[in-house]
């Protein structure tokens, strides 16, 4: 890689903080609590980090989210196999959401187990389709020290840490409260970050910077379905709150009230997107009976916070609405897993969770509502115990050499440092425009990625930021470089397949049934892997 | 955005500091915190949800700061109200109202 004439040596005794651990996950959201308590159930010695607070943080905890839960049955389970197959263009792999719907009976009946109150039906079954992200990440964080796992909030990583022979270390990173920095010895190492909405203000989601993918990219690991990194959710105009569940009850309208043709939640967001381009578009909850209204008010009561703040009945009232890029946390692209521990191919280092790419279960069609939190779940799982077992089995426990990547914003050349607000800026400029992001060509693609491309070798070439800026210097350019694979890949797959839409390729190409790769960082390269066979489309070819 | 810490029902517990995903408060020695960094709010809501003395408002709207009269948010009830929505953590219920599941099966 051509970063690697830049590694330095790295002292752990300049840490502030500095703690060995057997696994290190970063990220506690649901996929990196799962991991962290799947990686103590095996025995390791775990030291859980996040940027925020595991518990609140993340795209999960202050919104909900619906869980692909599926009895057991084999006719129930082909039928949840089959269902989003055609939307997400047959990316998705049977054998891959076999187990995670296995996984995830199992991990939502320890759910139960561990005290979330699940709501009973009329028939007095316990339904377990649908979390509440405050009730089930509190429960989580409560897990993960009853796990023995050492949680650090407010302790963003920074970069990983590598040993002499490109194997992961461990990492380093701030404690932004304690003003200090802290540095891990890990033997293993999960990646649980999430994935990244580019602060585009959607609920939770600002946290969500796509850091990991920048600093597994910078130890050589490479990506996976990048180009589906597009998806928008609704939000009232002036709101955070992208809860989309109710929007299929709501008419979408002109300024004049006319209702705007094809405008829809489910299959319609294009028709809301293209509005919006050139004028605002408004919404009302109007297809809600009196009953149903009662069961939304209950059962999503964030939904309504806002509106109800902002002094609006979203029943009787129209109001602006706006759709919220949500990148790859709804989307399904992240880091490429090279076997079922979620792996990704540098020793040491594992991936879960919105961090991971979701297509082997979703294909190129979102993961929000169901699939994405069963994949945290499952994911997390396997990643923590697959961490937990590598790191047994390491010969690598006497490591005495460590050595940093000092990618950018961390590189100490002696040149001045970049501004991470003007960086982000100009990113946001090139991603979150539906005539950009939204609805995709090669030359409106093209024309971003000259400009990412150059503001790249900006930030490359800048020095060191100071430390009060460096969390948000990390994060512009996790930013960044998410946007040039993303645009990269979308460059590469020329035509329309679940939410990748090219308005210069409006038809899906049987011909591109394949995975596309991204990795690099000052070069970025794109390649295709094959996809899945699929038992059904390879009979009937 | 987070837009008021009420100083006359803040307990000094502290909790929002700890909670807040994006680091927005600041605590301060025996006095209430401060919203040190509201630029960085993401209207989670969080901070409110978790704080034991009803004493935080954040205002609905994520894009800019609305200038929040604390006493008229205190007299209509909405100072800390985001924890009486029906959360079971915050009401300690065993069986929340999430009713879901009969909407999803409609919808």
């Amino acid at each position: 890689m051509s970063t690697s004439r830049q590694w330095q040596t790295f002292n752990s005794a300049s840490a502030g903080f500095l703690r060995d651990a057997d696994v290190l996950v970063i990220g506690g959201g649901p996929a990196g609590a799962w991991a962290a308590c799947s990686a103590a159930a095996k025995g390791a010695r775990v030291v859980l980090v996040d940027k925020g607070c595991c518990g609140t943080s993340g795209a999960t905890a202050s919104a909900g989210t619906g869980v692909w839960y599926v009895a057991p049955e084999p006719a129930k389970r082909l039928a949840a196999m089959e269902s989003r197959e055609k939307l997400g263009g047959y990316l998705q792999d049977r054998a891959w959401m076999a187990r995670v719907l296995d996984r995830t009976f199992e991990s939502v009946n320890l759910l139960a187990e561990w005290g979330y109150p699940f709501p009973q039906d009329d028939d007095g079954e316990l339904r377990r389709n649908n979390l509440r992200g405050p009730d089930y990440m509190k429960l989580m964080r409560r897990q993960v020290r009853k796990a023995g796992v050492a949680i650090l909030d407010h302790s963003p990583a920074l970069e990983l840490l590598v040993d002499e022979d490109g194997a992961v270390a461990g990492a380093r990173g701030l404690r932004r409260q304690q003003g200090d920095t802290w540095a891990m010895r890990a033997k293993a190492v999960v990646i649980a970050t999430g994935g990244c909405a580019f602060l585009s203000g959607g609920l939770g989601c600002n946290v969500l910077t796509g850091d990991g993918y920048l600093m597994a990219a910078e130890v050589g690991a490479v990506l996976s379905g990048m180009e589906f990194s597009n998806a928008y959710a609704i939000s009232p105009a002036f709101s955070s709150v992208t809860k989309t569940l109710f929007y299929g009850w709501a008419t979408f309208t002109y300024e004049d009230g006319s209702p705007i043709p094809g405008a829809g939640s489910h299959g319609g967001r294009s028709a809301i997107a293209r509005t919006l381009l050139t004028q605002p578009v408004y919404c009302q909850i109007d297809k809600a009976d009196a009953a149903t209204q009662a069961l939304m008010r209950v059962s999503q009561p964030n939904f309504f916070v806002p509106l109800d703040r902002a002094g609006i009945d979203p029943f009787r009232q129209r109001f602006p609405v706006t759709l919220r890029l949500e990148g790859t946390v709804r989307g399904t692209g992240g880091l490429h897993l090279t076997d079922e521990t979620c792996a990704t191919g540098v020793p040491g280092l594992y991936a879960a969770g919105d961090a991971a790419t979701r297509q082997l279960i979703c294909g190129g069609f979102t993961g929000g509502g169901s699939h994405n939190a069963a994949w945290a779940m499952s994911s997390g799982f396997w990643a923590g115990a697959g961490a937990a077992d590598y790191a047994r089995q390491s010969t690598r426990a006497s490591r005495r050499h460590f050595q940093a990547p000092a990618g950018v914003a961390l590189n100490d050349n002696g040149a001045a440092e970049f501004d991470p607000a003007g960086i982000t800026r100009a990113v946001q400029n090139e991603v979150l425009p539906y005539d950009k992001n939204y609805f995709r060509t090669e030359g409106g693609l093209s024309g971003s990625l000259a400009k990412l491309d150059s503001l790249w070798a900006v930030v490359r070439g800048a020095g060191q930021s100071a430390v009060e800026r460096v969390v948000k210097a990390r994060e512009a350019a996790a930013m960044l470089a998410t946007s040039r694979w993303m645009y990269r890949s979308a460059l590469v797959r020329t035509e329309t397949r679940g939410m990748h839409k090219r308005d210069d390729f409006p038809e899906l190409d049987h011909r591109q049934r394949f995975y596309l790769i991204s990795g690099g960082l000052d070069d970025v390269h794109v390649w295709a892997r094959p996809a899945a066979h699929h038992p059904v489309l390879e009979n009937a070819a | 955005m987070i837009e008021v810490v009420s100083d006359t029902r803040c307990i000094l517990c502290n909790k929002c500091v700890q909670v807040c995903p994006m680091n927005v408060f600041a605590a301060v020695k025996d006095a209430p915190p401060i919203i040190a960094r509201q630029e960085d709010c993401q209207t989670c809501f969080m901070c409110e949800l978790y704080c034991p003395a009803d004493a935080l408002y954040v205002a609905p709207d994520v894009e800019q700061i609305t200038h929040v009269n604390e006493h008229a948010v205190q007299a209509n009830g909405l100072l800390g109200s985001f924890r009486g929505v029906g959360w079971a953590i915050a009401d300690g219920a065993d069986s929340p109202m999430d009713q879901s599941f009969r909407l999803t099966s409609r919808g």
